[in-house]
């Protein structure tokens, strides 16, 4: 059990994993980048370096202001960007939309019940068809892990992909507009800065997501907090000490993100009920005083109040909940702009040349 | 009556202890004799094999030829012609084609394709349960009557135990040996990928090796109890490995295989979502495809088989879960298995034994050797031949292959059945 890990000892077991981070995912992040070393497509964390999360949340400070003063930019106007979703979604469907138009882009939005593919048209065959509509960008959620990677793989070369979330694989716009709200609450120093994440880590991109951002950014300390039959094995190797209690696992913590626990888990036996499950490990006002005073709440959202958060944590001073919103739509307006563009400057390029 | 004289090849007969430079003498489809001089021998065609390994015949012991049900994957014409060219004389096939072999005229179905295709020869496992539904035997007698060499379940659970114990006991009555595709299938619950640091990073739905090794356990106690003869098929474990090798010490009637591709790969091969190795059982880590080779060199493990699964393209163009698992490994069971011998994994007389001797042994069939009177199934190999592979060169129908690009040492010039030259690489 990790309760005991020290944080010095954790931080270098954080950086022993980086090194095979990178191994591991060389093949994987490689077609993220285009020859130039810019953003091509966005379709996991992992691989990315400290200078392209650190310009990615830049570029969506600025953004953050055009959100609140002038509501639109120019930069994407005539680019045509497909929402492709074959999952349910609403808030990640709806503020990648809101990101789209404030760039001037056109939007379609496309949901897709995996079984309706599975009738007939395959994931390639609808592709294709999207493809020979013009479109600049695909913003893809799907059930299977992979589902960005396959996609990018496949696309024409002037088409950019953005992982919406892939099974269980990758979120990444989700943990850039976390990190994001870390480092609007917290500074832009994330070495000093102790991050549990507490919940159901086995089904969850997001987690996955997060732990590859936080490390990037080298974070001091990184916690996950859950019971084993939600803990996918080996997890201590993506840099992170494990705990299964919360009161050690938040102690002292300054972030303390909290995952969405899904109904169906019962079924599953992975736990025993909802009840035993919120006395065990649901975020109460008492338990986060073992966080630091000046701890921040986080949650990616939709929260089940009474499940794995209480109503006066997730409403009280320390959630910062409904900022990961508004800060979402920055943050995609800061990928967007930065993967298209590095397109119209290639294809501008290319149209010289030739 | 023709004759036919192989000469001047190393001859690598593991049955027979043989490794020497010498001559192979056929006469009417059998071996005649092996030997520096046939008194007599009066030879109508002599192929000089000075420089090449003379081997028996590839017996390998579990391919899926697609046909009967899935012929727009592969048939068995396509594939049995890929398999010559590949060295492989003789295939054993799992029973879950569709219909299932769990009736004589299925058997029959395939025998009389084979013998249309004209290619290498086919035996089958027939179904322990019918319909392989895990609830009724199969007519077990029968199907060895039509030709069967072993019975299976293959991939498909039979959940009452009592069912397996009967299944077993009546195939210990007929002398028919169980072949056992361990997978509990609650444990492995529609994973993917093996259950390590690669399937947590990437969410891929995992596989732990307790899907393997619990219900190994669980079968070995059966075969204790019943007294069956029973082979593990396609291990991927070095803790399987081990269970299989305490079960032998005790005196237990097992054997067991691995696939050639668990012998090379491991988890990592999957980490950027390369559906080409999406295999089931999954590709696991280092120490378990080290435990594998040494499994074999230490012959634990008694044969290397291709696990041949050929796919048509859309098989494998989804995201990693939605793909189907399997490698159209015919063309690189040879070359991999080389591959190690070249590593100084293992040596060459092991290697050729696993693919040849071992298992038409597990089998019961009469070929695998270069004994006299056996039938004259025979590979010669120029070992010094390099060669990159191209899937898109691929003989069989199914072009999903993990090893494209990879260089080889050694590749097969002549395949003969029955005596009579089948493939010739020139």
């Amino acid at each position: 059990m990790g309760n005991q890990t020290s944080g010095q000892g954790t931080l270098m077991v954080n950086k022993a994993t980086r090194k095979t981070d990178n191994m591991i995912g060389k093949d994987l992040w490689n077609i993220q980048l285009d020859n130039n070393g810019n953003l091509k497509h966005l379709l996991t964390i992992e691989g990315l370096s400290t200078e392209m999360l650190t310009s990615i949340l830049d570029t969506a400070e600025t953004f953050a202001g055009v959100n609140e003063s002038v509501k639109k930019v120019p930069l994407l106007r005539g680019k045509t960007i497909v929402n492709l979703f074959f999952e349910a979604s609403t808030r990640t469907r709806t503020t990648f939309e809101l990101a789209a138009k404030r760039l001037s882009a056109d939007v379609l939005n496309i949901n897709i019940s995996t079984s309706a593919t599975s009738k007939g048209e395959s994931l390639l065959d609808t592709l294709r068809n999207l493809e020979a509509m013009q479109c600049d960008m695909f913003i893809v959620r799907h059930e299977s892990s992979g589902t960005a990677h396959f996609i990018a793989n496949h696309v024409a070369p002037h088409i950019s992909v953005l992982n919406a979330g892939d099974g269980r694989h990758a979120h990444p716009t989700q943990a850039l507009l976390d990190m994001f709200t870390i480092r609007r609450n917290k500074g832009a120093d994330f070495g000093k800065l102790r991050v549990a994440i507490v919940g159901d880590l086995l089904h969850s991109r997001v987690a996955r997501s997060q732990i590859h951002a936080l490390n990037i950014l080298n974070t001091g300390e990184i916690r996950v907090v859950a019971p084993k039959t939600l803990l996918p094995k080996d997890i201590e190797q993506m840099g992170v000490s494990v705990y299964h209690d919360i009161q050690s696992g938040i102690k002292d913590a300054d972030v303390v993100i909290m995952l969405r626990l899904q109904k169906e888990r019962m079924q599953g036996a992975l736990l025993p009920s909802e009840q035993e499950y919120f006395q065990l490990y649901g975020l109460t006002e008492e338990r986060l005083k073992a966080a630091k005073p000046d701890a921040i709440v986080m949650h990616p959202g939709p929260i089940n109040r009474g499940v794995e958060i209480d109503s006066t944590v997730a409403d009280g001073p320390q959630s910062v909940i409904l900022n990961q919103v508004t800060y979402g739509i920055a943050v995609r307006m800061a990928v967007m702009s930065m993967t298209l563009g590095s397109h119209s400057t290639s294809d501008d390029k290319q149209r010289k040349s030739s | 009556m023709s004759r036919l004289l192989i000469q001047n090849g190393r001859v690598i007969d593991p049955a027979n202890n043989l490794d020497q430079v010498t001559n192979i003498y056929i006469s009417d489809g059998k071996i005649f004799a092996v030997g520096d001089a046939c008194e007599g021998f009066q030879a109508d065609q002599t192929i000089e094999a000075t420089g090449h390994y003379v081997i028996p015949g590839i017996v390998d012991i579990c391919a899926r030829l697609r046909e009967p049900g899935l012929e727009y994957k592969a048939d068995i014409a396509s594939e049995t012609v890929a398999a010559t060219s590949a060295g492989i004389t003789t295939l054993c096939i799992p029973p879950d084609t569709d219909p299932v072999i769990d009736e004589p005229a299925v058997v029959e179905l395939i025998h009389r394709k084979v013998k249309n295709a004209g290619h290498a020869n086919v035996v089958a496992l027939g179904a322990l349960t019918l319909g392989l539904k895990g609830e009724y035997l199969s007519e077990m007698a029968a199907l060895k009557t039509a030709g069967c060499v072993g019975l299976s379940n293959a991939r498909s659970p039979v959940h009452n135990t009592l069912v397996i114990s009967r299944a077993f006991e009546y195939a210990a009555t007929h002398n028919m040996t169980v072949f056992i595709e361990a997978n509990d299938p609650w444990l492995s619950n529609k994973g993917c990928a093996h259950e390590g640091p690669v399937s947590t990073r990437l969410g891929l739905p995992p596989i732990p090796y307790s899907a393997e090794t619990a219900s190994i356990a669980h079968y070995l106690e059966l075969i204790t109890d019943t007294n069956v003869r029973a082979h593990f098929c396609r291990l991927s474990c070095a803790r399987s490995v081990e269970m299989i090798n305490q079960a032998k010490t005790m005196g237990l009637n097992v054997t067991a295989d691995v696939s050639a591709h668990q012998l090379h790969l491991t988890e990592m091969d999957i980490s950027s979502f390369n559906s080409q190795c999406h295999v089931i059982p999954p590709l696991r880590n280092q120490r378990d495809r080290d435990a594998l080779r040494t499994g074999i060199s230490h012959n634990i493990l008694s044969a290397i088989c291709s696990d041949h699964q050929p796919h048509e393209i859309d098989a494998k163009q989804a995201p990693f879960p939605a793909t189907e698992p399997g490698i159209s490994a015919l063309e690189t069971l040879l070359p991999l298995t080389l591959r190690l011998v070249n590593d100084g994994q293992m040596n060459l007389t092991t290697a050729i034994s696993k693919l040849t001797k071992e298992p038409a042994e597990i089998l019961g069939i009469n070929r695998g050797t270069l004994s006299q009177n056996a039938a004259a199934d025979i590979c010669i190999i120029n070992p010094a031949t390099e060669w990159t592979l191209d899937a898109n060169s691929l003989i069989s129908q199914g072009r999903n292959t993990p090893f494209h690009g990879w260089n080889f040492t050694g590749k097969v010039s002549q395949t003969l059945i029955d005596g009579k030259v089948i493939y010739s690489a020139n």
